[in-house]
């Protein structure tokens, strides 16, 4: 709901919301030049000084205006009644410059406001502020959903880049976008009188007639600051009974130009005291910093445009999107969906048709969307549930847990829960466990037990299947087969082999990279843009399950490389082993930007075991400019195994690798990559005391090994992985 | 260039001069000067031999709300927006040119009426009585020079 009510007006007013937008920031320019380029009025100058040395410069002065930015114009006629006007220096009260607007800015003026089109436009213009409005509440909404609730507003984005650049940059500009759309509306609607806000003005009077004095000797002239002057306008000299009609930021007052006397004055309402801010806030005129501020946050918005529109595009692509699928509200099964990386929708769409197929109304959401209300007709709720990292819910799902527990009461409809996950991991199913133990701790009636798909086994779904049809009393037995992308042809360019004295043969594989389509060109798809640390998908002969090898390589280098360690009977990594260059394979490319270092200049601290250096020599070669990054590598043997030694060593010539530990747990002093770091505990300690980023890769023991000494190491600065983790810097690869 | 038809009553004049109820069309040209500003309001009206207020021919401009700037319009007229219905039209920009045509009774001619233009814009100093001009044949397609926002203002019979 929210994220249609976000994307349609998106969508449909992108090309006026950027028209809105780019002539907004460049008009957000004109206040701060104008401010730069006028001479102030002192603060101690009076109006009546100010007049003084205007009216010496130009006789038959007629009016004077001061801008919120300080700027003072006058308008007088000469000797022979013709008119001149200029903008003035109040210290000398000679001309500076002609008192006109820009064209550029008159011009940026009337497309901002009405696209050239008077009033129709500037309907037409409020209509796109409005939707600009509901885009930005929306948004922030989202926001909040996707961070897992208003206190994690400013956590760190994950997942694939446009979300993460939509939702970076929407949060820097969330207030300049609310505060330029409401301000927006306000004015148009004071354009169009729909306010109270029309300026006050006292009643016409008439003055006695006496001789003018001259204006130096008026008492409010006196009195009255320069800088506090709105407006004066000079009585006409053809009428005695005329008056001067004073407006300052206090009031509007008429003034008899010959007793000097105030005739009538009026104090402004808060109706147009509050659209004068109103319109100072819109327009940066008077606040010309604030003005730049807000233009620069506008600027955002063709990037939020464009971010937003691809995001569209490859949820559209992915199948997020389900075809038939029934309304919340009339759906007798709800099918909710906590998927990280795609696959866990594979088996929602999968289980979709086959409940659809028996008859069944089903309607399939993301849990994020989990909300009782909506489901007026549900008879049954189903939970399918990846598990992001170690065992946190997956990035869409976040909050979901806090949102059940706070529940006044259980569904009525009971509910199962289905976990997805890989036994290797220390937790496996981590999520799904937390929602099975949130809804018993509610005391949600369960439809059938909560089960745990491994390695998205086939089989182990398939019997869960049949368990649910049997509850459902359906004749139900699914089969999904991991949907994979478009597989596109390798061809190995050379190999590099290792390990094969040590029993443990490894080859490290570079493919040519394959040609690459204008569409995936353009939208980034495949491997038109990859890099190290993302997955390359390979499906054997002989099996339908796509095996994952992590990248060394990235799109830049102008080749895919992987290593790969031959398995006991694998069947992938046999096939891989024996490929020879000139050799074909298919392969697809899947993101996985959970792994890939953050940029910037801290130290990054890289550590790996066996084939496990790939992604991170890939990091090492990609590391152009100069960053610090320190590797810790273990292997068995250095003679035999030490793969990518050669590189390395290079990279460390060439300044790309800061330093180089390694272990081999074959050789005179065996050791593993876990404990040579104990042994450099200080050098680690400093670095992390530098806000340096952890990236592992390699086995489980490995793995859980180095995180025992992480949190050795970070327990004596008071620091924990956990909390390394929240700060995105420890990510792990582990298989 | 823009031909507007305005079909005007001028019902007040016609109970000052009840002879004749023979009409003709005016073309009032009026072209706009640099004046570096935005769209510009522009009030035509009519006043009587007496100097009171005879009737509005045309309106450029919309928003009523800043009507207030044509001070001299407003004093004349009472500022009463229900007159407007019909005979008003979009802001005229600096270089424009602007060409209405309006039904006068020709008992208006040459019978001591006055033909005042009041002009303003956003930001800038506004010119009560731009343009006064006596409503007579004499005048017809002659050029009359305007103070600030106009150029020059041709009336034709």
């Amino acid at each position: 709901m929210l994220r249609s009510v976000h994307r349609w007006p998106g969508l449909i007013l992108a090309v006026l919301i950027l028209v809105s937008a780019l002539s907004g920031a460049a008009l957000s320019v004109f206040p701060a030049l104008e401010r730069l380029s006028s001479p102030q009025a002192g603060a101690e100058q009076s109006l009546a000084d100010l007049l003084g040395r205007v009216g010496a410069a130009h006789p038959g002065l007629e009016q004077l205006r001061r801008a919120p930015s300080g700027q003072i114009s006058a308008w007088w006629s000469d000797e022979s009644g013709t008119p001149g006007r200029a903008v003035v220096d109040p210290a000398t009260g000679t001309d500076v410059a002609p008192a006109a607007t820009s064209p550029a800015e008159l011009w940026l003026t009337d497309l901002h406001r009405a696209l050239f089109l008077g009033r129709n436009g500037r309907l037409v213009m409020a209509f796109s502020a409005a939707g600009m409005l509901v885009l930005t509440l929306t948004g922030a909404a989202m926001v909040a959903r996707r961070m897992g609730g208003w206190r994690h507003w400013f956590g760190r984005s994950r997942g694939p880049w446009p979300g993460r650049v939509h939702v970076d940059l929407a949060r820097f500009a969330v207030g300049g976008l609310m505060l330029s759309s409401l301000t927006g509306l306000w004015m148009t609607a004071s354009a169009f009188s729909l306010l109270p806000d029309d300026s006050a003005e006292p009643d016409p009077v008439l003055a006695q007639g006496l001789p003018p004095l001259p204006p130096e000797r008026i008492a409010l002239f006196a009195t009255t600051p320069a800088r506090d002057l709105v407006k004066l306008t000079f009585p006409d000299p053809q009428d005695p009974t005329d008056v001067y009609t004073l407006t300052t930021t206090g009031g509007t007052a008429l003034i008899d130009p010959g007793s000097g006397a105030v005739l009538a004055s009026v104090a402004p309402t808060a109706w147009e005291r509050a659209s004068a801010i109103v319109t100072m806030l819109h327009t940066g005129r008077g606040a010309a910093v604030l003005g730049l501020i807000l233009g620069l946050m506008v600027l955002s918005v063709p990037v939020l445009v464009l971010t937003g529109t691809v995001q569209w595009l490859r949820t559209r692509r992915s199948g997020v999107r389900i075809p038939g699928n029934t309304a919340a509200g009339t759906a007798e099964t709800i099918l909710l969906v906590a998927s990280e990386g795609g696959t866990t929708w594979g088996f929602a769409r999968t289980l979709f048709d086959g409940l659809t197929k028996a008859g069944q109304s089903v309607h399939a959401a993301e849990l994020s969307q989990f909300d009782p209300a909506r489901y007026g007709r549900a008879k049954r709720f189903i939970l399918l549930a990846a598990t992001y990292g170690e065992g946190e819910a997956p990035t869409v799902a976040r909050g979901v847990l806090a949102r059940i527990a706070a529940l006044p009461a259980p569904p009525t409809a009971p509910v199962a829960i289905l976990g997805f996950g890989d036994r290797s991991f220390t937790t496996f199913c981590g999520y799904a466990a937390q929602l099975a133990e949130a809804t018993r701790t509610l005391g949600w009636a369960e439809l059938i037990a909560p089960c745990q798909i491994n390695r998205q086994s086939p089989q182990e779904f398939a019997r869960w299947s049949r368990d649910l049809g049997a509850a459902l009393g359906i004749a139900l037995d699914l089969t999904h087969l991991p949907e994979v992308p478009p597989a596109v042809t390798l061809s190995l360019i050379s190999r590099r082999d290792h390990g094969a004295e040590v029993g443990a043969p490894a080859a490290i594989l570079r493919f040519a990279l394959p040609p690459i389509g204008l569409w995936a060109r353009l939208s980034g798809q495949g491997f038109a843009r990859f890099q190290a640390g993302d997955l390359l998908g390979v499906v054997p002969a002989g099996s339908d399950l796509p095996r994952f090898y992590s990248l060394a390589s990235g799109r830049r280098d102008g080749f895919v490389e992987i290593c790969v360690r031959r398995q006991e009977g694998g069947l992938c990594s046999g096939q891989l082993n024996d490929l020879q260059p000139g050799d074909r394979i298919a392969a697809f490319v899947r993101p996985n930007p959970a792994f890939h270092p953050e940029p910037g200049r801290k130290p990054l601290i890289l550590i790996g075991a066996g084939a496990g250096i790939a992604p991170l020599a890939g990091f090492v070669r990609a590391n152009r400019r100069g960053r610090p990054v320190h590797l810790w590598f273990g292997a068995r043997s250095k003679d035999s195994d030490f793969l990518y030694g050669d590189d390395l060593h290079r990279w460390q010539d060439r300044g790309q690798l800061a330093t180089l530990e390694t272990a081999f747990s074959r050789s005179a002093r065996p050791e593993h990559v876990q404990d040579r770091m104990s042994r450099d505990r200080a050098a680690l300690s400093a670095l992390l005391a530098e806000g340096a980023q952890v990236m592992v890769c390699g086995g489980r023991d490995m793995a859980a090994g180095v995180r025992g000494v992480l949190n050795d190491i970070l327990a004596e600065r008071g620091e924990d992985l956990t909390r390394l983790k929240a700060e995105g810097r420890y990510a792990e690869d582990i298989f | 260039m823009k031909r507007l038809l305005g079909a005007l009553a001028l019902s007040t004049a016609l109970t000052a001069v009840p002879l004749l109820a023979e009409a003709r069309p005016v073309t009032i040209t009026t072209q706009m000067s640099a004046y570096g500003g935005g769209g510009a309001f522009v009030a035509f009206y009519l006043t009587d031999p007496q100097g009171k207020y005879a009737g509005t021919l045309w309106m450029a401009g919309q928003q009523s709300k800043y009507y207030k700037d044509l001070r001299g319009w407003r004093a004349a007229s009472g500022g009463d927006l229900a007159q407007l219905d019909g005979i008003t039209g979009a802001s005229v920009g600096a270089g424009k040119t602007l060409k209405i045509t309006v039904d006068v009774k020709d008992a208006l001619l040459d019978a001591g009426y006055v033909l005042h233009v009041d002009a303003g814009a956003e930001d800038m100093r506004p010119s009560p009585n731009e343009i006064t001009m006596p409503l007579s044949k004499a005048g017809s397609g002659k050029p009359v020079k305007g103070r600030s926002y106009i150029d020059t203002m041709t009336v034709s019979f």
